[in-house]
């Protein structure tokens, strides 16, 4: 089992961090999904990515997400964001998601544009709809919303209509046009 | 051969007879209607197609309903050539002032209509993105129903701005007034029922 390989791999470059691989789901039969997450702490991110890019039981070349869940109220949760990475490998065929958890206020996370470029838009959709700051991010602006747009709406605490948005514009009558 | 030498019966439109009723029909329409009679089968839609109503809208300007019928096949993506504006689709925040700058790049006089439930009241779409209606902040001629609505409704709807036309002429959208024009497609009578929903509204 490939990612088996890529935990020992772990676990003997970062004995420190005391990694381990959860399942990232629960069947609907009750059976842990075979998809894993990692979680790691924040400060190391950086140095756990490059392990996971460069070192050759990993081989994870190809980052196919960058996303966020909003922690909010939910039960058992220690941190309110968990923004999660979704690595591939081409070379060696196999997937693991990467976990790291950041708290209000002024959530910040390090960017992994240094190691994957396609990291950018991604992050940028992060910010946009969750306002985590990932420093270091050569471009971080809202990808999604227009510029002028204050709030995250992804955010558990944003309420789904808005909050009056979608009603701020000018009215155009057929006297003004 | 000068236009006053012009002999009508020189047509050869299938026989002299209907050459010459063809032009009495013109001229006949043209007597009772004005020249309103030829703008309202001239209308130039502007196609603002941004979600699953734009492709009935082609189906519409396709052979099968054939936009061309009612003279409206002329679609332009320029606003500036363009008098009739056909939103098909959700309007999200970050377009509605795509479409208010488009709305007034249009030259008059202009009609506007909201095609489908997205367009017209934000459909199933409630969400702090989109729209709700873009008659609140657009003037709006005619409303279709529908998500989408059928080409048949489509057309109906142009029929509607033909009649606009018809009664207003080509006066600019400021003094036109908007009539707030609502479009309902006829009801089918012949579509059986299931058991449970006879029931609680009754066949007929």
């Amino acid at each position: 089992m490939a990612v088996a390989d890529v935990m020992i791999a772990l676990q003997s470059r970062f004995p420190e961090l005391s990694l381990t691989a959860k399942p990232l789901c629960t069947l609907p039969n009750g059976q842990p999904g075979d998809q894993v997450f990692v979680r790691v702490p924040v400060e190391r991110l950086l140095d756990v990515m490059r392990f996971l890019k460069d070192d050759a039981r990993c081989q994870f070349n190809f980052l196919s997400d960058v996303t966020c869940v909003d922690y909010l109220e939910y039960p058992d949760a220690d941190d309110r964001f968990g923004v999660t990475y979704n690595l591939a490998s081409y070379p060696l065929g196999h997937r693991m998601f990467v976990k790291v958890y950041v708290n209000d206020p002024e959530p910040a996370v390090p960017s992994v544009t240094s190691i994957w470029k396609g990291a950018e838009w991604t992050e940028r959709e992060v910010y946009d709809m969750f306002g985590i700051r990932f420093t270091g991010h050569p471009d971080l602006r809202r990808i999604l919303m227009p510029p002028n747009f204050v709030d995250h709406p992804l955010r558990k605490d944003y309420p789904l209509r808005g909050k009056g948005e979608r009603e701020a514009f000018d009215v155009l009558t057929r006297e003004s046009a | 051969m000068g236009l006053k030498s012009f002999d009508p019966s020189s047509f050869s439109l299938g026989g002299d007879a209907f050459g010459l009723t063809r032009l009495d029909y013109a001229v006949d329409q043209i007597k009772r209607h004005g020249v309103n009679w030829a703008r309202k089968h001239s209308l130039w839609p502007m196609p603002f197609a941004t979600a699953c109503c734009g492709i009935e809208l082609m189906a519409v300007a396709a052979s099968r309903y054939d936009i061309s019928r009612f003279g409206a096949e002329a679609m332009r993506f320029s606003p500036r050539q363009c008098d009739l504006l056909i939103v098909a689709g959700r309007v999200v925040m970050k377009m509605m002032p795509v479409l208010q700058k488009i709305y007034m790049q249009m030259t008059e006089p202009k009609w506007v209509i909201s095609m489908g439930a997205c367009a017209s009241s934000g459909g199933v779409f409630d969400t702090y993105a989109v729209v709700q209606g873009i008659d609140q902040f657009v003037p709006v001629d005619v409303y279709l129903p529908g998500c989408p609505p059928r080409p048949e409704t489509i057309l109906e709807g142009f029929m509607a701005i033909q009649r606009i036309v018809t009664e207003h002429g080509i006066v600019p959208s400021t003094e036109r007034k908007g009539l707030g024009l609502v479009v309902t497609a006829p009801p089918k009578t012949n579509v059986a029922l299931g058991p449970g929903l006879a029931a609680s509204i009754g066949n007929n």
